[in-house]
């Protein structure tokens, strides 16, 4: 909403200067998104010329060298085809400044001194008009500065208006909200003298067929005698100001007046609406019509239409037709304003994809009085400027509109909501200066709700914002509440995950934040089947989905970092996946940890410049870290969890016999899909099913020393170390504290084929004593037996 | 043989004073207190010697030989010392080398960071941290939050939609509605989450977080929102922090704020050069949040008695609180991951 400050200043008595009033309004509600010049920057050397006399140039067929009095005599060479002695005219004298910043200097045009220049409208930027000079009207003295005759510029605010506030779509609104903020006078709304009269009006049919829903009101004036010519300079002025190309004066009227009081109109020319008689209905099923834009457009029965006798006119409230359109031969006018339904012409406008300032204005609700606000103000601006007559009457159908509305406003209330008392009295001029009416009774106000307001305020609480806004809101307390009962803490789970991310960057991983979208071709690349969530309307095929897996958009960022050059990549994403199945049950999303290592399991230096690359048991001791962190119990298994994992290296991760994740490495031919061609481990767990872990309870560990011992144990290949370290634990008991596979030994020829070495750290202890050699000895030497009765192992050394 | 005696003592010391290492030292030993040497002869052929020369001849041996063995161990300590000192000077390392890399610690995501940054604020002002569901119905996006059915923010341009009734929630204010339905007041909630709306420019991605507050109980006032808001914006952005509250409007709360923060990188809206500062484009303030009191309307969607329950709400970007704290200056670089990124927080 563009508001020329030069239009504005006839509503209200301004009394601060643009700045100040910017700052103002956008600290009481009305956000200013910035302050815009519109015209010249500097009147000086603007003035009115006379041209007494005007002869062709003798050099230049399109030229004419003028004599001009600017309050002095001057020769100015001017090319404007309508130049012509005895005009009043505008001139811009050397050292002026024109709109666009160029200064203007003494200049020989082909031989002729000129001293100035006889300005066009669009070189003031009052029209775009730029076919001839613009003349002005004779009576004006030369020498006279033009500023004072024209509103050469204005500063012009540009309003971001909130959607509650459709009142504010006109500049007599916002005046109002002007004056309420500034504690400047108001005048009295320029629709408030009316030429024009109810009754019967003759000559034009006007039908209601849609109903009082969609169409609550619809006005309609008649005027005759109607000149069609440009508008006077300063209404064309203040339509560019305000953003409005002028047209005619007739078009540019009803623009004016839509600016003015936020009403859309239209006029018609009366002797082109077939019949002189218009019906609005509801559009066919299917039916067809070619809007001013050229296009066909297919309707439904929720678009209003305007038919005249031959057949639609026009979109009701989005766009008008070009048949009845007033050209440079109207005579006779119809008038319309009305009103329509906010959320069905919403719907038409984007159903169609047609967007007018009318239509949206319409979709944001406009309230039936503005309908003759705009007829009075019309017909005013008709006969002045347009030579018009209004006929007698109005046609005015449409339901009374609603009473207006009383509500309380207490003031213990407005202690209660903003936390600060407000007198009265000051209660009482805000929603005054506003536009209420306010009545005091026995509990505090009767508010009575102007028309214009009537949609934003329905309650006690929104005269109570009023008041906040405009009186209280600046120099508000800070306070913090009561506690009561309230406590704050995050819950265990919350804890865990806050833990878990913790651990993983302990490691030395980065977390990362992916895309929760993903395309169909991503599960497809991971060799996942799993069906995904669709979006109904995604932005693109590559996001046309929600992930099931972070495995994709932890490659995505794995693969990035690659192609950028780096070596190493260490990440983890802490996110939700989205599970189809679950869609509608209330919890679609599990919240997932995914890691990621590729390149160096540790930092290359140059003591150890080929460093082992990070592998399956690179992401195992990171899982293993990271469980032993939270205080899981866990356990692994070979499997593979899914077919994006390498077959032979990959395990299933377990917590209270619940499938919490997996560790492995990826297969190459899924790493190569991300570009990525070395060995990628990856580790990932469902923390959502994850089990809290469980209070962790003293153990005696220090009072007793421990026993160490390493056993070596021969054995076949296919004898896991998990199942030599089970069978080590349950023969030695509760006695031996700890058993770790610390070194593992192959080799055919000294080994013998099939077999391996596996070298186990035990230590011993007890929680009650000092364990004595024979204690140690008898628990080794059951180990030894069981280990060969299971494992067909023999201790080496 | 006493003067035989003074003339080994003497002939042993200057031998001692000139050997210049250990080495030297133990050929001095050997050749004046070895098996071989005249010192300890003379001392063994003592029982041999007329009984009037044996106790002279022998003290005066045996002292000259104690002597040369304590000048002897004193020399030797001193020459190992030098040697070693020696040998230390020679085991020289290039200091200049490389150190042996740690392995790093992992940084989590700035937003991650900035999210837990402010939710330990509000941990610490007695609020409770709470998750609502990322796939929402339409009733808590919109319908329960006061939403007109025409309201722009439904379309399809402004959210996605997975099925009629079913959206990825443009924002974290339902779980406003999920809480209050969950439990009677007080409540003293913070919902931090991934929200979505499909808009993909400099200054907007598709996929972005919030964070949203919520306060209720019978007694919570437009000032606690401040005073709470202040808190919050102090303990991160720092102490000397002002904020304002300028009016404005959203569907589910009434009265309606947006609350900027004073600019903390300028003074007076000028650089140190003189320019104008970047962030608070000059006015010295940046706005960081919308909030507002519940509109009864919300109230009245989950059965509170409007006249007796009131109290606030607010909602703020994560990514913004960031960006604005960090300087970073592109929305995206957030979501590239590129680790020289990630590594600098
Ligand atoms: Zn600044």
């Amino acid at each position: 909403m563009r508001v020329p400050i030069e239009w504005l200043s006839e509503y209200v008595e301004l009394n601060l200067g643009v700045q100040e009033l910017a700052d103002k309004l956008a600290l009481t509600g009305t956000e200013v998104e910035r302050i815009e010049r519109h015209g010249l920057s500097e009147t000086d050397g603007f003035v009115v010329g006379k041209v007494l006399s005007r002869e062709k140039h003798p050099d230049a067929d399109r030229l004419s060298v003028c004599q001009v009095d600017v309050g002095e005599k001057v020769q100015i060479v001017c090319g404007a085809p309508n130049v012509d002695a005895g005009q009043t005219v505008g001139v811009a004298r050397p050292g002026a400044v024109m709109p666009d910043g160029t200064k203007l200097k003494r200049a020989k045009l082909r031989g002729q001194e000129s001293n100035g220049m006889i300005l066009s409208e669009r070189e003031l930027e009052i029209s775009q008009d730029h076919d001839g000079i613009m003349v002005l009207p004779d009576h004006l003295e030369p020498g006279t500065s033009l500023a004072e005759v024209l509103a050469l510029s204005t500063d012009v605010l540009v309003l971001e208006i909130t959607p509650n506030r459709p009142d504010c779509l006109g500049i007599y609104g916002v005046a109002r909200e002007v004056a309420a903020a500034t504690g400047a006078a108001l005048k009295p709304p320029p629709w408030s003298e009316d030429p024009g009269s109810s009754g019967p009006l003759q000559g034009v049919e006007i039908v209601n067929q849609a109903g009082a829903e969609l169409n609550p009101r619809f006005t309609a004036r008649v005027f005759d005698g109607v000149q069609i010519g440009p508008s006077p300079l300063w209404l064309k002025a203040r339509l560019m100001a305000a953003g409005q190309r002028p047209i005619s004066n007739v078009v540019d009227i009803t623009n004016y007046v839509m600016l003015v009081t936020g009403q859309p109109t239209h006029a018609f020319d009366l002797d082109r609406v077939a019949g002189a008689q218009l019906t609005v209905r509801r559009a066919g099923a299917g039916e067809q019509m070619v809007t001013l834009d050229g296009q066909e457009r297919t309707l439904d029965p929720d678009v209003v239409l305007i038919d005249d006798a031959e057949g639609p006119t026009s979109i009701a409230g989005v766009m008008g037709g070009a048949r009845s359109e007033v050209s440079a031969e109207t005579t006779r006018v119809l008038f319309e304003a009305a009103t329509w339904s906010g959320p069905n012409i919403h719907q038409t406008s984007w159903k169609l994809a047609l967007h007018s300032e009318a239509s949206t204005r319409f979709a944001k609700g406009l309230q039936p009085e503005q309908t003759l606000w705009a007829q009075a103000l019309a017909t005013q601006l008709l006969a002045q400027n347009a030579g018009a007559t209004v006929r007698p009457g109005t046609i005015d159908i449409g339901a009374e509109p609603p009473a207006p509305v009383t509500l309380p406003l207490r003031a213990a209330r407005i202690k209660k909501l903003i936390g600060t008392p407000v007198a009265e009295h000051r209660s009482v001029n805000i929603l005054t200066a506003l536009g209420f009416d306010v009545a005091r009774t026995g509990e505090g106000l009767a508010v009575t709700v102007p028309a214009f307001r009537r949609a934003d305020v329905t309650r006690e609480v929104d005269l109570i914002e009023e008041v906040a806004r405009l009186e209280v809101l600046q120099d508000l307390p800070a306070t913090l509440p009561a506690r009561h009962e309230a406590v704050g803490g995050l819950t265990e789970r919350q804890r865990l995950v806050r833990r878990a991310a913790d651990l993983l960057s302990a490691q030395g991983l980065h977390e990362v934040t992916g895309w929760s979208f993903a395309g169909p071709e991503q599960n497809q690349k991971l060799g996942l089947e799993h069906d995904a969530v669709q979006l109904r309307n995604p932005m693109s095929a590559d996001q046309s989905q929600l992930r099931t897996t972070l495995l994709g958009s932890v490659l995505d960022i794995a693969s990035h970092n690659v192609a950028r050059g780096a070596e190493t990549v260490r990440i983890f994403e802490l996110g939700a996946v989205y599970k189809p199945e679950a869609v509608g049950s209330g919890k679609a999303e599990d919240t997932h940890l995914l890691a990621l290592l590729t390149g160096a399991a540790r930092p290359a230096t140059w003591r150890d410049n080929q460093p082992p690359v990070a592998d399956f048991y690179t992401a195992k001791g990171v899982v293993t870290a990271l469980l032993d962190g939270l205080g899981v119990d866990y356990s692994l298994e070979a499997g593979r969890a899914n077919g994006a994992l390498h077959p032979g290296r990959s395990a299933i991760l377990t917590a209270k016999s619940q499938r919490v994740g997996f560790v492995g490495e990826l297969h190459p031919s899924v790493a190569a899909e991300w570009d990525i061609d070395q060995t990628v481990a990856v580790l990932a767990v469902n923390l959502d099913k994850l089990a809290l872990p469980e209070v962790r309870r003293y153990r005696d560990l220090t009072s007793f020393p421990e026993v160490r011992e390493d056993i070596a144990v021969l054995l076949d290949q296919s004898v896991t170390a998990a199942e030599l370290v089970t069978t080590i634990r349950s023969a030695a008991g509760a006695l031996l504290r700890d058993a770790t596979v610390f070194d593992v030994y192959r080799d055919a020829e000294r080994l013998g084929e099939g077999k391996q070495s596996l070298a186990v750290r035990l230590s011993f202890a007890a929680p009650d004593r000092t364990l004595t050699d024979e204690e140690v000895a008898s628990k080794r030497a059951k180990i030894i037996d069981a280990v060969g009765k299971w494992h067909g192992g023999e201790i080496r050394g | 043989m006493i003067e035989r005696i003074e003339e080994l003592l003497a002939a042993g010391r200057a031998a001692i004073e000139q050997a210049r290492d250990t080495a030297a030292l133990e050929e001095v030993r050997i050749e004046y207190l070895g098996r071989k040497a005249e010192l300890p002869n003379i001392l063994r052929g003592v029982a041999e010697l007329p009984p009037e020369q044996r106790g002279p001849t022998g003290r005066a041996a045996n002292e000259a030989r104690k002597a040369l063995e304590t000048e002897i161990d004193a020399r030797s300590s001193k020459l190992a010392a030098a040697e070693l000192e020696q040998r230390l000077i020679d085991d020289k390392i290039d200091v200049t080398l490389p150190g042996d890399p740690q392995p790093s610690i992992g940084r989590l995501h700035l937003l991650t960071q900035t999210r837990r940054e402010i939710e330990d604020v509000f941990l610490g002002l007695g609020f409770q941290v709470k998750e609502g569901p990322e796939l929402e119905t339409v009733y808590y996006n919109f319908d329960a939050l006061n939403h007109d059915p025409t309201h722009p923010a439904r379309l399809e341009t402004d959210t996605f939609y997975i099925g009629e009734d079913l959206v990825l929630r443009t924002h974290t204010s339902p779980m406003q509605v999920r809480a209050m339905l969950a439990q009677p007041p007080p409540i003293h909630i913070i919902v931090p989450g991934r929200v979505y709306r499909p808009d993909s420019d400099a200054t907007h991605t598709p996929q972005f977080h919030q964070i949203e507050g919520l306060a209720i109980d019978e007694d919570i006032t437009l000032a606690d929102l401040k005073g709470t808001l202040l808190a919050a914006v102090k303990a991160i952005f720092g102490d000397e922090r002002e904020i304002r509250l300028r009016p404005h409007f959203f569907p589910f709360t009434e009265p309606s704020v947006e609350v900027d923060v004073s600019c903390f990188n300028c003074t007076q809206g000028l650089l140190e050069d003189g320019s104008r500062c970047n962030l608070c484009k000059g006015t010295t303030w940046i706005e960081i949040l919308g909030a507002g009191m519940v509109d009864p309307n919300v109230l009245g969607h989950v059965d509170y008695d409007t006249e007796r329950y009131q109290g606030f709400a607010f909602g703020m970007g994560i990514e913004r609180i960031a960006m604005l704290k960090h300087g970073v200056p592109d929305l995206r670089l957030l979501y590239d991951n590129d680790i020289r990124f990630l590594e600098q927080f």
